[in-house]
């Protein structure tokens, strides 16, 4: 009945002690801002690596070395995975479309004065087509290419562009300080999670061992397309079983190798943006917690000086449940202001952080589903909290409470 | 049947291991319509007949009837009730909201009461104006003056239209002048039907009423009618 009324007493006495108030409401504006921030990079994030794998479809697979660690005295076993295991896989396991080696490093490109730090990827022919990427200008290198160790090189755009390279079809370029010639420019990719799939040198899978040295063909990741999705499980069992023979892994040791799919690298991206959020949301509870502390501290200390004010109210016919409903209101239009605010600085927090960090992240992405979460429990926060202090206040006597100095 | 009914009425308190009998079996009536003082030295349970009659408070044994109603058997949000629609106080520390304009101070019964806010703001006017303060409607009360605090308080007190107007030493923080102001105001008011009881050490505010209660040790020792 006086709901309305109880609210504009609540905001009269919080706007009268502005300071207190937003001092009091600090906690809940952290914590809320550190959910609303951490979730909204973090949703960017699942949302961008989501689309980025749904699109290599459920037919792609990748293997990869997987060091081991542990075993008697902590001795790591050098593992190996060359691209005659991939050769081998390609001869004997059926149902494989296409397979590409992967080497992969930093690398620096020149072409006369100009330098440019980037990324060299050593692959096959197949490779464009195994990740679907394209070519848009000129050819990618084909088997001949590779036969033939020529020094030939396709760029990413951003390449093109650091570079300068008006038309660079022809032109020689230095990749450390081997020569190649580019043949192709790939398509716009955009950014991924830590990588500007723009920003590339792609080289036949020789060509970069003589950048990377020899050393790093023992450690080649192998990307492939089967030719369906029907029996993704069982090419995947004998590829197992032929790199445990060729790798002469006894019955008892683990897989010096990791084959993975694209259900679960989904999987894998989703379970460690869900630990993130977990770590979160704990912190993120104890602040509320800390912060409704906070709250309940403060309106203790204003039912005490306001108790004349309570008294007075009584001696003119508020009930019990009137002045309670007033200090609760009070509570929590404290910790939903604060809410509110922490909601501001949060989604702000998230898209400063995406800004400032360059190409690397996607836009913030704040979900209903938060901002409901955020609101419902500064809703809480301030229920339970200030839940004891109304009391306290309704209960008084007003003879008592009138008599107070 | 008197507006009030006091019969063997009690109140004790325990303070410490000591019993306090501040009201012990007094009887009183008062009719709709009086102008009545209570009176008595400090401790002779003058403040707590004012809190029972007000109905802060019940008795420990005895009946209470206001306006035919019997207090001693209501609960808390009854209490509540009856204080917001049949009791108007006015206390000697005027008990005014700070930082609260003088309307809004007036307004305070009629929102416990549940009246809207429009018609809210146009009887506290009206009050505001009967005490003659319808020019400081919008001053903070703690740009009043002494008197003109009380004056608000008074017509908080009325602004309900209830059946009594409750004083506990009205003119005790007041100057002689403002004293006689404030106390012409009781007159008026009771002159236009209302129910005044004054609670009073000053025999000369005591003698403007036409009703002189007099309490000693939570008794009543003298009664005497001097009015018309």
């Amino acid at each position: 009945m006086i709901f309305g009324e109880n609210f504009r007493i609540a905001f009269r006495a919080l706007w009268a002690n502005k300071m207190r108030s937003l001092l009091t409401t600090l906690g809940i504006v952290i914590g809320v801002a550190g959910v609303i921030g951490v979730v909204s990079i973090v949703q960017g994030l699942q949302h961008l690596l989501t689309k980025q794998f749904e699109g290599l479809g459920a037919n792609f697979m990748i293997v990869q070395p997987r060091q081991q660690f542990g075993g008697p005295g902590m001795v790591q076993k050098p593992v190996r995975l060359t691209w005659d295991d991939g050769l081998a896989i390609r001869d004997a396991v059926a149902g494989i479309e296409r397979i590409t080696p992967q080497v992969f490093g930093a690398a620096q490109v020149k072409y006369r004065d100009r330098v440019h730090s980037s990324f060299a990827i050593g692959v096959n022919q197949d490779w464009p087509a195994v990740n679907n990427f394209a070519v848009d200008r000129g050819r990618f290198f084909n088997k001949l290419d590779l036969d033939r160790r020529q020094k030939v090189a396709v760029l990413g755009l951003d390449v093109v562009d650091e570079l300068r390279l008006a038309d660079p079809l022809g032109k020689e370029i230095y990749l450390g300080s081997v020569p190649v010639t580019v043949i192709g420019v790939m398509e716009e990719k955009g950014q991924t999670l830590g990588q500007n799939l723009d920003d590339l040198i792609f080289v036949p899978f020789d060509t970069a061992l003589g950048v990377f040295g020899r050393s790093a063909a023992e450690q080649v990741q192998l990307r492939l397309r089967l030719e369906g999705t029907d029996d993704v499980d069982q090419v995947r069992e004998e590829i197992r079983q032929l790199l445990r023979r060729r790798h002469r892994l006894a019955d008892g040791d683990p897989d010096d190798f990791q084959i993975v799919v694209q259900d679960e690298i989904l999987e894998q991206t989703n379970t460690l943006l869900g630990a993130v959020t977990l770590v979160v949301a704990v912190l993120v509870g104890i602040s509320l917690v800390v912060g409704g502390i906070g709250i309940m501290n403060i309106m203790l200390v204003s039912v005490t000086e306001r108790t004349r004010e309570i008294g007075i109210r009584k001696s003119v016919g508020a009930r019990r449940q009137d002045i309670l409903v007033q200090f609760l209101i009070e509570a929590v239009t404290l910790s939903i202001v604060g809410g509110a605010i922490g909601l501001l600085l949060g989604y702000g927090a998230g898209r400063l952080a995406t800004s400032l960090i360059p190409g690397d992240l996607p836009p913030a992405h704040v979900p209903l589903w938060a901002i409901v979460i955020a609101f419902g429990f500064s809703t809480v926060v301030g229920v339970f909290f200030g839940i004891y202090p109304a009391g306290k206040a309704a209960r008084l006597d007003p003879i008592e409470a009138l008599r107070y100095e | 049947m008197a507006l009030i009914e006091l019969r063997a009425v009690r109140k004790i308190y325990e303070v410490g291991s000591e019993t306090v009998r501040a009201l012990d079996g007094l009887d009183l009536d008062v009719e709709r319509g009086s102008y009545a003082a209570v009176m008595g030295a400090s401790g002779s349970g003058k403040s707590t007949l004012m809190n029972l009659v007000g109905c802060l408070d019940r008795p420990t044994s005895g009946h209470y009837r206001l306006a035919g109603t019997a207090v001693e058997d209501l609960g808390e949000d009854e209490l509540a009730r009856l204080r917001n629609r049949e009791i108007g106080f006015v206390f000697q520390t005027f008990n005014l909201l700070a930082r609260t304009a003088a309307v809004a101070n007036v307004e305070l019964p009629l929102i416990y009461a549940g009246v809207a806010r429009r018609e809210r703001r146009e009887r506290a006017r009206e009050a505001l104006e009967q005490v003659g303060l319808g020019d400081r409607m919008l001053h903070q009360t703690s740009e009043l003056s002494g008197g003109q605090r009380q004056r608000v308080a008074v017509a908080r007190a009325l602004v309900n239209n209830p059946s009594i107007l409750l004083a506990d030493e009205p003119t005790g923080n007041l100057d002689t002048a403002t004293s006689r102001e404030i106390m012409e105001l009781f007159d008026r008011l009771h002159g236009a039907g209302n129910t005044v009881i004054v609670v009073t050490h000053e025999p000369d505010i005591a003698a403007r009423t036409h009703r002189q209660v007099v309490l000693r040790d939570g008794r009543v020792v003298a009664d005497t009618e001097s009015g018309p």
